[in-house]
């Protein structure tokens, strides 16, 4: 961490200080997945270092602490250690967020944790992230977590995985080294129907090729990791799925201005929606047309809008007078999601808890909550074989695997692969609350056995 | 897998009219999670101080059930050392909105002996009595914050829903892990959740969307000639909480406040941001966190904000 290296910073990375350019500021969520010691604090503490997201008082703290611990560099990764708690046990115990952002894009980045009990934390990271990140050292190349990592990112349908084969100049920055692990990543990845991977070579420790390109691998033309960051594309395009809102909470102002005023409140999952078109009430499945889309505007007055798309939160006002309420969804009529009482899918335990057969949970999907009853576990995902064993004993905390589960009422709910947040659901305790597992349902062909 | 970089029909780029930018999905996100507790809590409560966090919530609050009524209270934990000028600006919001303010006095805990004051004068850690206090007799199951994550190494690990038990303690080991947007507010009875619609927000995000939007803020936000005096390599100002001290000069200088806490324990720093836009280039070239530069209570040991959370601190 030299000062020639901050200069070389300034001036190849465009910082948030400069003037906003005439395009939209994008936001992009991306969550990190590494194993232990292949250096993934280091890469991240060196990301928000050289985009000068690491401000003076922050540095100040942690060369403080590194020079107390007999280090001769500042230690990146303490940037991203957390809690005293994990600090004492050398451990990261959680998922955290950190935040930087360049002219062009803000970064929402879930920093997980390697280790191989921590399947659940990368499985909450990679829930609402766009792009995976996975390390990989180069001395060791594809290893057991490398393949878990793929196959959590192929379950929670993350479209794009950037690679950083970290450690590069451990291997004397060979060029052969670097394409045999990118050939092997790229087999497994294939087998978890990823098909969209960037690999770059990168030494996080000394800052090559994360933010500012090495003059030590001639042989490598690709981006940067941040180039690559920069130039994914976000978002998916809603005017290419169904539409989809989860009622949240019926407005009714009951003022003198607003006398009749009924608005759904929501926030679209997928999809457009205009004023006009034609929706289905799930799981009831009245049929009804979009009367009007209001938001508010800065100064409180309400405006309408001709369109409105995912993932905006606005009002929809519709033509019917109809019993629609919070857990109640609203779907294009001509594409509506599956109304069901079972259900099929694959689910990650995130809790200590294991779940069993026969067990009695409440399930969430959207914005409803209803009670279930886990009728069977077909069968559990072995990480590191990648085969589907029996389940006898339910599945343990950090656990994939796949169940049947039955339900006290209707809900509705889609293909965890098609549409990923109406297709989402959680499994919690009734008796204490707590979040159980979180499922990804699957499409009605694809169903185990009876159910769908 | 590619090697180097190239576009494929999986990487395509959205069409404009259906492209949101990072200012719209940081509302839309936080209007979510408004309404989310609307629906599922009975008592929900906003912690409204005057402060820059706070303010933009409530204004996200208010767009969030538009053409309706805010569906929530506030409640504001008095240090007694506060801003005049900020409760000032609290009052007037109020007032404007018609909601209605809980207000919980550090004052009165001090008077009736069940607080003492501390050595150094600061009265920041002693508003998590009062505040558990208030949610309890408030009933309120529901308690948003203004905290980002990007303030503090501890709030980097915050949920948008952290569970508190009875003793409003935050366990880190005990949250819930949240996945895609399905908050669980699950709670026995006694608990609460702490509500952050602000996490995934930055300082710097913060100010632009105050100044899209056009959100009046108090004065002491922008640059102004005040009296203050150095303790700490920080400007505070001088009140009836205590400073200064005999050996500390007080002078006139041109200042703002990045952050507006307790008058013990914030700090201004000197500024020529007379307005929003003026602020917003000051923070982009700034070298310092708006906490390293202006909070004391951050600084009295590395795992400060950790162990207060812990106890029940917002």
């Amino acid at each position: 961490m030299t000062a020639t290296h901050e200069a070389d910073a300034a001036v190849t990375l465009a910082t948030s200080d400069d003037p906003a350019p005439a395009h939209r500021h994008e936001l992009l969520r991306l969550a990190t997945a590494g194993s232990v010691d292949d250096g993934k604090s280091t890469l991240v503490g060196r990301l928000l270092y050289d985009t000068k997201s690491v401000l003076a008082d922050q540095l100040d703290a942690v060369e403080r602490v590194s020079r107390e611990r007999g280090l001769d560099a500042a230690d990146l990764a303490l940037l991203t250690d957390g809690l005293r708690a994990e600090r004492e046990q050398g451990i990261t115990i959680d998922v955290a967020y950190r935040y930087f952002s360049t002219a062009t894009r803000s970064y929402v980045l879930a920093d997980t944790p390697g280790h191989v009990q921590y399947t659940r934390n990368m499985v909450t990271g990679a829930s609402t992230a766009e792009l995976a990140l996975i390390l990989i050292d180069a001395r060791h190349g594809v290893v057991e977590q490398t393949r878990r990592h793929l196959a959590v990112t192929g379950l929670l349908g993350v479209r794009h995985v950037a690679v950083a084969v970290n450690k590069m100049d451990l291997v004397d920055w060979s060029q052969e080294r670097f394409s045999e692990i990118v050939a092997e990543f790229s087999r497994h990845a294939t087998r978890f129907g990823i098909d969209d991977v960037v690999a770059v070579p990168v030494s996080a420790l000394f800052g090559d090729n994360v933010v500012d390109r090495t003059d030590r691998a001639g042989w490598y033309t690709g981006p940067t990791l941040l180039e690559h960051l920069e130039s994914v594309p976000v978002g998916t395009d809603p005017s290419a799925q169904p539409l989809r809102m989860p009622v949240q909470y019926v407005i009714r102002p009951q003022s003198a201005e607003h006398r009749d005023y009924r608005g759904y409140a929501g926030r679209l999952a997928s999809g457009v929606v205009r004023p006009g078109d034609e929706v289905t009430v799930l799981p009831g499945g009245a049929r009804t047309t979009v009367a009007g889309i209001d938001r508010a505007r800065a100064d409180g007055s309400l405006e309408s809008l001709d369109v409105a798309f995912a993932p905006q939160s606005v009002v929809l006002r519709l033509t019917d007078d109809l019993d629609v309420s919070r857990g109640d969804l609203l779907a294009a009529a001509d594409e509506p999601s599956l109304t069901t009482r079972n259900l099929s899918g694959t689910v990650a335990v995130l809790s200590e808890r294991p779940l069993r057969q026969r067990d009695r949970v409440l399930l969430r999907v959207g914005t409803r909550t209803v009670r279930a009853l886990v009728d069977d576990v077909v069968d559990q995902l072995d990480i590191a074989t990648m085969e589907q064993q029996t389940a006898p004993d339910g599945l343990a905390l950090n656990a994939i695997g796949r169940v049947r589960i039955r339900l006290a009422d209707d809900i509705a709910i889609d293909d965890y692969r098609a549409l990923r947040r109406t297709g989402a659901f959680l499994l919690i305790d009734d008796a204490d609350g707590s979040t159980l597992a979180a499922g990804m349902a699957d499409a009605p062909d694809r169903s185990i056995g009876e159910g769908i | 897998m590619r090697a180097a970089h190239m576009t494929t029909t999986a990487a395509r780029a959205l069409p404009d009219e259906f492209t949101l930018d990072h200012l719209d999905h940081l509302e839309s996100e936080a209007i979510h999670i408004f309404r989310e507790v609307a629906g599922e809590f009975e008592r929900p409560v906003i912690l409204f101080s005057g402060g820059k966090d706070s303010v933009v919530m409530v204004h996200l609050a208010l767009k969030a059930f538009a053409p309706g009524q805010l569906p929530f209270a506030l409640l504001h934990v008095d240090t007694g050392h506060n801003f005049p000028e900020v409760l000032d600006y609290r009052d007037a919001t109020v007032e404007r909105l018609g909601v209605r303010l809980v207000v919980a006095h550090v004052q009165d805990y001090i008077d009736d002996g069940r607080l003492r004051e501390r050595p150094d004068g600061t009265r920041n850690p002693l508003q998590t009595v009062p505040l558990l206090d208030a949610i309890e007799a408030g009933k309120f199951d529901a308690v948003f914050g203004g905290g980002r994550r990007d303030e503090e190494k501890a709030r980097a690990k915050e949920r948008v829903f952290s569970l508190r038990d009875s003793f409003g303690a935050w366990d880190p080991r005990r949250q819930r892990p949240e996945l895609w947007d399905l908050y669980n507010g699950k709670h026995a009875p006694g608990e609460h959740v702490r509500v952050f619609p602000l996490s995934n927000w930055t300082e710097l995000d913060v100010w632009r969307y105050i100044e899209r939007e056009g959100i009046a803020l108090p004065d002491l936000y922008y640059a102004h000639e005040r009296e203050v005096f150095a303790r700490d390599g920080m400007w505070l100002s001088a009140g009836d909480w205590g400073g200064p001290k005999d050996t500390e000069r007080v002078e006139t200088r041109m200042v703002r406040y990045r952050t507006v806490g307790d008058m013990s324990c914030t700090g201004a720093v000197d500024s020529a941001a007379t307005d929003v836009a003026g602020v917003i280039l000051e923070l982009a070239a700034s070298r310092l966190t708006e906490r390293g530069a202006t909070r004391a209570d951050d600084r009295m040991s590395e795992a400060a904000m950790e162990d207060r959370k812990k106890q029940g601190y917002f």
